[in-house]
């Protein structure tokens, strides 16, 4: 089957570091995939060469547009690549703070905005019916999360937990087929990672997605991966099932030293 | 439909702040010196809402707003020593700042912060300097002269005047107002907030910033347009880079991000500078009396201290409100009538 999203040969050399090297990825429709490392691995360099923030020094990446045809996306601007269906989370919580909780999901949906800067200017009648739909729309879909008794809160005053969840919902609200999710449950307590477990499959079900996620947090990498890719310094050293990676015996050595494979 | 409220309302003010003062004007209560105090008070909010736009708003700071108004205050001198139709002058010097902004705003607004900050003033400087040297048609150091009034009539210049810039000054608020509260806006204030979840969410920074200059331009070169034909005469130093820190200070003092804000600080800030001025000529004389004309060679001048009592007073304001009058608050008139219902 042909992948959503295909990344060939990716490297990125910043100076005289190569922070990833000869990185290959095929997400199929609807796979969850995790991405996992130690510290420094690469993996949000991985991220970013995928978003567009950085330009691949070498490979490209290639996913399925709208219309079913595959296209390269590296080289884009990040806005654009957004917009061809690739939305991303961050791993330090990237809201916009001083703006409210549906103002956060508005900025993802405005380059789906009918309306032009004239029409809004002059207040002519496709702004306030536009207007109106986005705020029902994005009602509906805080609804989903349950933080739609919180729409008018200014997002930095949001609990953690809920912030993290925003930067989800936001990242929904672009309409993208494949979803990166950068460290979801960094910074949480256990039971707030099982919760977010059942969000992401959630998310992932019910807007047929397709989701590349990293993370440090074993429990709910092997809880809902179906799948991961392993990096250290730059270099892919495994991929596979969760349980065959839990006993490959590089990935523990990459992970816990030389002496941990013999214990 | 709050928003709708909202307009109405500020329609409703407008219209019955622009009233009230004709009236006063009309019966003579207002006089002529409070008038072009008032218009000039008009022309500031205009320059300091473009420059909220672009620094507040959109998270941009720019220091060269003096030079956006020298080009409309001179592209419309020199289009109404000319003979061009009124108004078609007042919109040609504001289309012309815009088209200015538009390209400078190309290639400075790749950059962030404090280079944009620099590249602003430089081009500020550019312009000024660039109006000294073309004589030709700027009229030089030596300014231009004789540029046709709001009426015939010079004694009536100002009240006519006031008709043109409150109006101007009502639709440059509207104008904001409004492009703040659409997704466009919301955008703007998306990228002050964070650049690179903006970008990640979809919105063209570089366009919306682009945007954001190329309007503020339009309404800083209006405020100039309507400039030049109330003063008469426009020289060079007048737009210098204090006078783009002078509308700094109008957008800081009232709140980066509030409209209302700038709108009283504008007010407050040119009566405030105009009352310190005319003030230090007193207290100037009053020393020179005291001491006689002269004290042992040492004049005496309080001039520049005006200056010294405007720069405390923006000290102990920054000491106590940080983020200016209103932060980035605004006033909602739908709040006065709220209690009412």
């Amino acid at each position: 089957m042909k992948p959503l999203l295909s990344a060939q040969h990716l490297s990125m050399q910043f100076g005289g570091l190569r922070a990833v090297h000869d990185f290959n990825l095929d997400l199929a429709v609807g796979e969850l995939v995790g991405l996992i490392g130690p510290n420094g691995a690469g993996k949000t360099t991985v991220f970013n060469m995928l978003t567009g923030v950085y330009e691949p020094t070498e490979g490209t990446v290639q996913l399925e547009n709208r219309k079913g045809g595959t296209e390269v996306i590296s080289g884009l601007q990040p806005h654009k690549i957004t917009r061809k269906g690739l939305a991303r989370t961050f791993q330090n919580i990237r809201l916009f703070k001083s703006m409210t909780v549906w103002e956060n999901v508005a900025i993802a949906r405005h380059y789906l905005v009918p309306y032009s800067l004239p029409q809004a200017v002059l207040r002519l009648p496709p702004f306030g019916k536009a207007e109106a739909e986005i705020r029902s729309e994005i009602q509906d879909l805080l609804a989903i999360f349950k933080i739609d008794g919180k729409a008018e809160w200014r997002a930095a005053n949001l609990p953690y937990g809920e912030q993290r969840k925003l930067e989800i919902v936001r990242a929904l609200a672009s309409k993208p087929s494949v979803l990166l999710l950068d460290e979801p449950a960094a910074g949480m307590n256990p039971q707030e990672t099982l919760e977010l477990m059942d969000l992401i499959r959630f998310v992932k079900d019910e807007y047929k997605l397709t989701v590349l996620l990293i993370e440090h947090d074993m429990n709910l990498v092997m809880g809902i991966c179906e799948r991961l890719v392993v990096l250290d310094y730059g270099r892919t050293i495994a991929t596979g099932l969760p349980a065959e990676i839990r006993s490959n015996p590089v990935v523990i050595k990459a992970y816990l030293g030389e002496d941990a494979v013999h214990a | 439909m709050r928003i709708l409220k909202n307009l109405v309302l500020l329609g409703g003010l407008g219209g019955g702040l622009f009233a009230v003062l004709w009236g006063l004007i009309s019966i003579g209560v207002l006089d002529d010196y409070t008038l072009q105090i008032l218009c000039t008070a008009g022309l500031n909010i205009m320059v300091a809402l473009s420059l909220n736009l672009i620094s507040g708003f959109t998270g941009q700071l720019a220091l060269g707003h003096a030079g956006f108004l020298a080009v409309g205050a001179y592209s419309t001198g020199i289009l109404l020593l000319a003979h061009v139709p009124f108004p078609l002058a007042i919109m040609g010097g504001a289309l012309i700042t815009a088209l200015l902004g538009f390209l400078i705003g190309f290639p400075a607004l790749r950059l962030r912060g404090d280079y944009l900050a620099i590249v602003t003033l430089g081009v500020g400087e550019i312009i000024r300097v660039l109006i000294i040297n073309l004589g030709e048609f700027t009229g030089g150091a030596s300014g231009l002269r004789n540029i046709p009034g709001y009426a015939q009539n010079i004694m009536v210049n100002n009240p006519a005047a006031f008709l043109w810039i409150f109006p101007a000054m009502f639709i440059a608020v509207a104008l904001v107002a409004n492009l703040i509260q659409s997704s466009q806006g919301r955008a703007l204030i998306s990228i002050r907030e964070d650049e690179v979840a903006s970008q990640a969410m979809g919105v063209n920074i570089f366009g919306m910033k682009l945007m954001s200059f190329t309007v503020s331009a339009f309404i800083a070169g209006l405020a100039g347009a309507l400039y030049a034909p109330f003063i008469g005469y426009l020289a060079p130093g007048g737009f210098d880079f204090l006078r783009s820190v002078f509308f700094v200070i109008i957008v800081v003092l009232g709140g980066m991000g509030s409209l209302t804000g700038t709108i009283l600080s504008g007010v407050g800030l040119t009566f405030l500078q105009e009352a310190l001025r005319t003030n230090a000529k007193d207290w100037s004389q009053a020393v020179a009396s005291l001491f006689g004309t002269s004290t042992g060679g040492l004049t005496i001048d309080f001039v520049p201290m005006s200056q010294v009592l405007f720069g405390l007073v923006l000290v102990i304001l920054m000491i106590f409100r940080p983020e200016g009058l209103l932060g980035t608050k605004e006033l909602r008139f739908t709040r006065l009538f709220r209690g009412a219902k």
